[in-house]
């Protein structure tokens, strides 16, 4: 009988070569890489677009993509600073542009579970929602999600010398939002949820030691980690905030004095080293 | 610092040896050893004193002796000494007890029960200072078969081949991290790597830029829970990218570099600002399951464009043949085992002392669940954890393991002594301490080169144990449990062990 090993078979098994698909799958008009991804596996669509930059073109076009992981990742280029838009139609799958280091990625569908995942550099803007995992231990960069996350965004994002990671949620999140977050910037608009209605994640930043978060709408206290401080806005974080909800509603065409008229708090840790008088020495 | 403690050490002074140097205080960052200059004597204050011996060995007229303070309560065989004194420490404090290096609780060996064979009439031993014998060593995944054509000019292989990472010696230096280790210790295990042509270790803290393009082809860089100082260039100039679970010293927690440990370089490898706490949660929060693991491991892959094995490295714990078994079929080139012996630069006692199991039984298990399920040439099973000589590696070979990590014994030949006080910043050797006065103790290329030999030797050992054994290659003894006799084991440790007791 013949028991398929794993996942390495569902991944791999029956790659085409990169230079059939390019003639199959592939066009490339100018400047301007167009990928039919429809029955390509991740590697195969992966395999694709570094053809494609490695080709130099500045833009790749992937159209009915449907859940291929990984996009985005294979784009290291040691001596280049060659960097390309990628824009992606319909749905992208796991690990959308983890160790992202530059590119941009615009998804006109909905990503799922680690999008920007250690990502170094770039951006991603998602015309959707976004699963789990979003912008993990992110280090510089910008993400923007029109509508909602699900569980742990924002987990361990730390910000470096002048890589300041930025993501901005439309929407809400589910729990453990910005869980030992060490760095960067989290803005997250409350878009979509109902007066009075309060933001869907508790232990927002549990563990938190660096960074901010800039919440629009209700919380209880209850939602928040015990390492999390409340703070009211000061002129420069409306000057951070504004900025960047601008740039959100340029991304999704929406109305920047609409939301900035909102009730903003500003979460803050209470310590940089919450965990250090744990132990005895 | 803490009340009603004693000291742990007794410190004796000739008085008509010491000439008043004061070199035992200025190589003391405990600050044991002061001088009185109206008396003209030194003093000694016991209580700071974690018995590193730096003092001891570095007086030119050997006129210190330290020695450990056993015995001043009741004797008690439950209520030790230990247990006491932490017991003291946490009614002050209400904190966990730290500690350092690896567990040292009297556990059974199992290293020390296992003997190997050796040639006699039947088949003739070798010996290898005149006769070639081969420990070259291929890390990663293996086909299942392989095809081979004859075509015009030759053969040609047919069969898909997958990364795999060539190094002239079983020995690999274990993960350690910059941060947790000095600089010098940290380039000394590159450099002496690079000449070995083994490998070394990033461990979770990063690879400095400047390092990259010189020892990155030496380095197996590791991706762990906080991610720090991993971007796409760290992982493209690697030879083998790890994925960190679990460290044998604590399983199942994760790890906090103090702030003040961050300082400029660490920052920079880390990728964190100076200052902050570098906070590594015990889970890996886009792993939760094998199936993620799995989509981790084909990141990386992705991110390395398939050019690198990916290894992930667990604790020994009590299902490790299964865990190993779905890490395998998860996609993993490489499986590491980091038994419950292994070191740490801090963990709670408690974790290090009473949690993991031994590596002899951890690998043994591994190795046979592999091959019962026909997929252990799917991956190189990677050992660490309390190797302490190159027979412990040669019986880690024969159980079932492709590599060795060499970790603690690594650090001894650089000069530590155990003193597992590697948490409190102030290693006396210059290895597991940041402060610039202290580094200075440990020059790099004298390091380097007792690395080189400590390695050279053991190789030298293990090729000579081999042609004792009449084998000629060490991909001869991978697993080959004939060549083991346990002594002094019960039946169900030579079970799990897959070896005969000595004389069967």
């Amino acid at each position: 009988m013949q028991i398929k090993f794993g996942y390495r078979d569902n991944f791999l098994c029956e790659i085409r070569p990169t230079g059939l698909l390019c003639s199959e799958c592939m066009y490339i008009d100018g400047s301007t890489a167009v990928i039919e991804a429809r029955d390509l596996k991740h590697k195969e669509v992966n395999d694709l677009c570094r053809e494609a930059m490695l080709s130099g073109v500045s833009k790749i076009i992937i159209n009915n993509v449907f859940g291929q992981r990984y996009i985005g990742t294979r784009l290291y280029n040691p001596d280049g600073q060659h960097k390309v838009t990628i824009t992606i139609n319909k749905f992208p799958g796991n690990d959308l542009g983890i160790f992202l280091d530059g590119h941009r990625i615009i998804v006109n569908g909905n990503a799922q579970d680690g999008v920007g995942n250690t990502m170094n550099e770039g951006e991603i803007i998602v015309h959707g929602r976004a699963g789990d995992v979003v912008a993990m231990a992110m280090r510089g960069g910008k993400i923007f999600v029109r509508d909602n996350v699900g569980y742990r965004a924002a987990i361990h994002m730390k910000e470096y010398r002048d890589k300041l990671p930025v993501l901005v949620i439309g929407g809400t999140a589910q729990d453990f939002m910005g869980e030992y977050l060490a760095g960067g910037v989290v803005i997250m608009l409350g878009l979509g949820l109902k007066e009075n209605e309060n933001h869907r994640a508790n232990y927002i930043g549990t563990g938190m030691h660096g960074g901010v978060i800039y919440l629009r709408g209700h919380v209880e206290p209850h939602q928040l980690g015990k390492e999390v401080g409340v703070r009211e806005l000061d002129d420069l974080d409306w000057q951070v905030l504004q900025t960047h909800v601008h740039e959100y509603c340029r991304h999704f065409s929406k109305e920047p004095a609409e939301i900035l008229n909102g009730k903003f708090i500003k979460l803050l840790p209470v310590s940089r080293r919450p965990y250090g008088n744990i132990y005895a020495y | 610092m803490y009340s009603f403690q004693l000291p742990e050490f007794i410190i004796d002074r000739a008085a008509d040896r010491c000439i008043r140097c004061r070199v035992c205080e200025r190589q003391c960052a405990n600050k044991v050893h002061s001088y009185d200059a109206e008396l003209d004597r030194m003093f000694s204050g016991e209580k700071d004193c974690v018995g590193c011996q730096r003092c001891v060995v570095l007086c030119p007229t050997l006129a210190l002796n330290v020695r450990p303070r056993t015995s001043d309560y009741r004797p008690n065989a439950s209520w030790t000494r230990d247990k006491m004194q932490n017991l003291k420490k946490q009614a002050q404090t209400g904190g966990v007890i730290l500690t350092g290096s690896g567990n040292d609780k009297p556990y059974r060996i199992y290293w020390d029960h296992l003997v190997l064979n050796a040639s006699q009439v039947t088949n003739p031993s070798i010996d290898p200072l005149r006769e070639p014998m081969e420990l070259k060593t291929y890390l990663g995944r293996k086909p299942d078969s392989v095809k081979i054509t004859r075509c015009a000019d030759g053969f040609e292989v047919e069969t898909e081949s997958f990364p795999n990472v060539a190094i002239p010696t079983p020995l690999v230096f274990s993960a350690m991290s910059y941060g947790a280790i000095s600089y010098p210790a940290y380039l000394s295990l590159a450099a002496a790597a690079k000449e070995l042509g083994t490998l070394f270790n990033t461990g979770e803290g990063g690879l400095p830029e400047h390092m990259r393009r010189e020892y990155g082809g030496n380095a197996i860089v590791q991706c762990a829970s906080g991610r720090f100082g991993v971007d796409a260039d760290y992982l493209n100039n690697a030879q083998i990218i790890e994925i960190k679970i679990g460290q044998g010293a604590k399983p199942g927690i994760g790890g906090h570099l103090p702030g003040e440990k961050v300082l400029a370089n660490i920052s920079e490898t880390r990728m964190i600002p100076i200052g902050t706490d570098a906070l590594s949660p015990a889970p890996q929060h886009d792993i939760y399951s094998i199936e993620d693991l799995s989509m981790l491991i084909y990141a990386l892959k992705e991110a390395s464009n398939y050019e690198k094995p990916v290894s992930v490295k667990i604790a020994a714990v009590h299902n490790v043949a299964a865990i190993a078994s779905g890490i395998v079929r998860a996609g993993a080139d490489i499986v590491a085992i980091d038994g419950f012996r292994g070191g740490t630069g801090a963990a709670p006692q408690t974790t290090r002392d009473n949690v993991g199991i031994p590596l002899e039984l951890a690998l043994a298990a591994v190795d046979k669940r592999l091959r019962e399920e026909g997929i252990r040439n799917k991956c190189s099973i990677m050992v660490a954890g309390g190797i302490r000589c190159s027979a412990d590696a040669i019986k880690a070979i024969a159980l079932g393991a492709d590599g060795v990590y060499v970790g603690t014994a690594a650090l001894i030949a650089m000069g530590c002594t155990l003193c597992q006080k590697c948490y409190t910043g102030k290693c006396n050797w210059g290895i597991t301490t940041q402060d610039p006065f202290l580094i200075k103790r440990l020059n790099p290329e004298l390091t380097t080169q007792r690395l080189v030999n400590l390695m050279q030797a053991w190789s030298h050992e293990i090729q000579e144990m081999l042609g004792g054994m009449g084998i000629n290659a060490i991909e001869s003894l991978r697993g080959n449990r004939d060549h083991l006799r346990g002594i002094g084991l019960e039946d169900w440790e030579l079970n799990v062990l897959g070896v005969k007791g000595a004389g069967e």
